[in-house]
């Protein structure tokens, strides 16, 4: 399983702005995902995570490295690269399952075999009643598992995902980590999952890279060794979760440091509470 | 509407104004005189009124048509190049301020007196009209809805065929409505001034032969069709495509 899929060289990216030095997104980056693994890039925002993915799905293009998917480099947008993102996007003029179709004609599926495609994946998100349903007759959660049904309709061999539930209520996003972790599970695809929740990091991942701001790169990789399907009370997770808060803090610190002026200093401990620096304190 | 109409009659009756000046609307002033619904139904079933509004109709459809094609190709390039809406964008919004009509006389010199000149300014005036709301509406697609084409593979006409057209169509048709409104006055004024028959060649008939019930006959067809088409055609199209959408509840 640990045959090389998507290898960056020293990629490195940077965003040029009027009247000040340009801003470095990316720096150095150098690292090798595995087929089938299903890596999360986790950090604040303007770190370069999205950046990163953008670059992968063809959608940007890195000012210099390479970066080579089974050996050949990245020329634009391909339907072997899917992108599910933030927002559903699905298109408000077409049905459900239009919306899911959509890609398959692109890709010259004769009309009755995508029909039956993508009504196979709407049934293994739980959606096959609402195929002939609007877009906007579905809530947050149901949109976004058909944006992820559109995107493995596909059968892409990556899937990319962009802060896909960072819009949606806890629950909502509970039960689609399961799905997720369902599909991933049976379907084998290399998965890049951008996010700046740690928790959905940790439950999700086999590998997590915590990215840095200023200059944009990777910071540290933490490896997720937890038994699959996963509880979030199980402990490797527990402990993973903090390891990662520390780092996480550090990086924050530089940021408010760089927004607030240098004065500002963010107290450890002070993001977990009160009630943890008062034990013992009255033995 | 009927106190409307009883004014008016009133008005007539009591001859404020000389009887070719003030019509009467339905009951003749003296024993199988002139009314304007007389003259309505006389035009209708003499066929020259009929005719007159084929005439204007049939023009109004093949100028338009021709704006809509050209609005949106020419929205298009603006929207797709900075150098032409620099240039050409801004040159159009210009034109787009001056009224139709002026060019009239322009019409008249190149295109001579005749259905060229009519259809010339009903192209112009919503051409210009139809590139900037199409411009801006290009411009306003989500780009969202474009890089989840691109990455599931889609690429220029075919991008521009299933997203781009289709996710303006709400700002398309108002804008289509304001284009169709601006080419329907054209019309009139077009064969108003430039006699080549038609409703508005027919209303100057009216005044010359101060025929005012003919005049007030055409003015009821004009004001008809153009609610007629307005709310038969636009807003059903417009509530149907927001309903789909699910942009507004149904009133």
């Amino acid at each position: 399983m640990s045959e090389p899929h998507i290898v960056f060289q020293d990629v490195h990216k940077s965003f040029e702005q009027k009247g000040s030095q340009p801003v470095i997104a990316l720096d150095q980056v150098n690292l090798t995902i595995n087929k089938g693994e299903f890596i999360s890039l986790l950090g604040p925002s303007g770190c370069g995570k999205s950046t990163l993915l953008n670059i992968v799905a063809g959608l940007d293009k890195q000012t210099s490295g390479s970066i080579t998917v089974n050996g050949q480099p990245i020329k634009g947008p391909g339907n072997d690269r899917i992108v599910v993102f933030q927002e559903s996007g699905l298109f408000p003029w077409m049905s459900v399952l239009d919306n899911v179709m959509y890609g398959l004609l692109i890709k010259k599926v004769p009309k009755e075999e995508a029909k039956e495609r993508a009504m196979k994946w709407l049934q293994k998100v739980h959606l096959g009643k609402f195929a002939n349903a609007q877009p906007h007759e579905l809530s947050g959660g149901m949109k976004q598992r058909v944006a992820i049904a559109r995107a493995l309709v596909m059968d892409p061999e990556i899937l990319l995902m962009d802060e896909p539930f960072a819009a949606l209520d806890e629950q909502t996003r509970m039960v689609l980590h399961k799905e997720l972790e369902e599909l991933w599970y049976e379907t084998k695809k290399t998965i890049i999952f951008v996010t700046h929740n740690i928790r959905e990091a940790v439950i999700l991942s086999d590998r997590i890279l915590l990215m840095k701001t200023r200059p944009g790169g990777v910071k540290s990789v933490f490896d997720v060794k937890a038994a699959r399907p996963r509880q979030a009370t199980d402990s490797v997770l527990v402990n993973l979760e903090s390891r990662i808060l520390v780092e996480l803090e550090q990086e924050m610190e530089k940021i408010l440091k760089e927004e607030f002026g240098h004065d500002y200093d963010l107290k450890k401990d002070s993001l977990r509470g009160d009630s943890d620096s008062h034990l013992g304190s009255d033995i | 509407m009927a106190i409307l109409i009883a004014i008016w009659e009133a008005i007539s009756k009591f001859e404020i104004f000389p009887a070719f000046m003030w019509p009467p609307l339905i009951i003749p002033n003296d024993p199988g005189g002139v009314t304007i619904l007389k003259t309505f139904i006389s035009g209708f079933t003499g066929g020259q009124l009929l005719e007159a509004t084929y005439v204007s109709i049939s023009r109004l459809l093949v100028g338009f048509s021709i704006a809509v094609v050209l609005g949106l190709f020419l929205g298009f390039l603006i929207y797709k190049s900075k150098l032409i809406d620099d240039t050409l964008g801004f040159f159009v919004s210009t034109l787009q301020s001056v009224p139709n009509i002026v060019w009239f006389p322009l019409a008249l010199l190149w295109f001579g007196l005749g259905v060229e000149s009519v259809i010339f300014i009903i192209i112009l005036g919503a051409t210009l009209s139809l590139t900037v709301t199409s411009s801006a509406a290009f411009k306003s697609v989500s780009p969202l809805h474009i890089r989840v084409a691109r990455t599931m593979g889609s690429s220029g006409f075919h991008l521009f065929r299933t997203v781009i057209l289709p996710a303006t169509i709400p700002q398309l048709i108002a804008g289509l409505r304001v284009a169709w409104a601006l080419a329907w006055r054209a019309v009139l004024a077009g064969e108003l001034l430039g006699g080549s028959g038609g409703l508005g060649t027919l209303l100057d008939m009216g005044r010359s032969l101060q025929a005012m019930d003919l005049v007030f006959a055409i003015m009821i067809i004009i004001g008809v069709v153009g609610t007629i088409i307005d709310n038969f055609v636009f807003v059903k199209i417009e509530r149907s495509v927001l309903r789909k959408w699910g942009i507004q509840t149904v009133k």
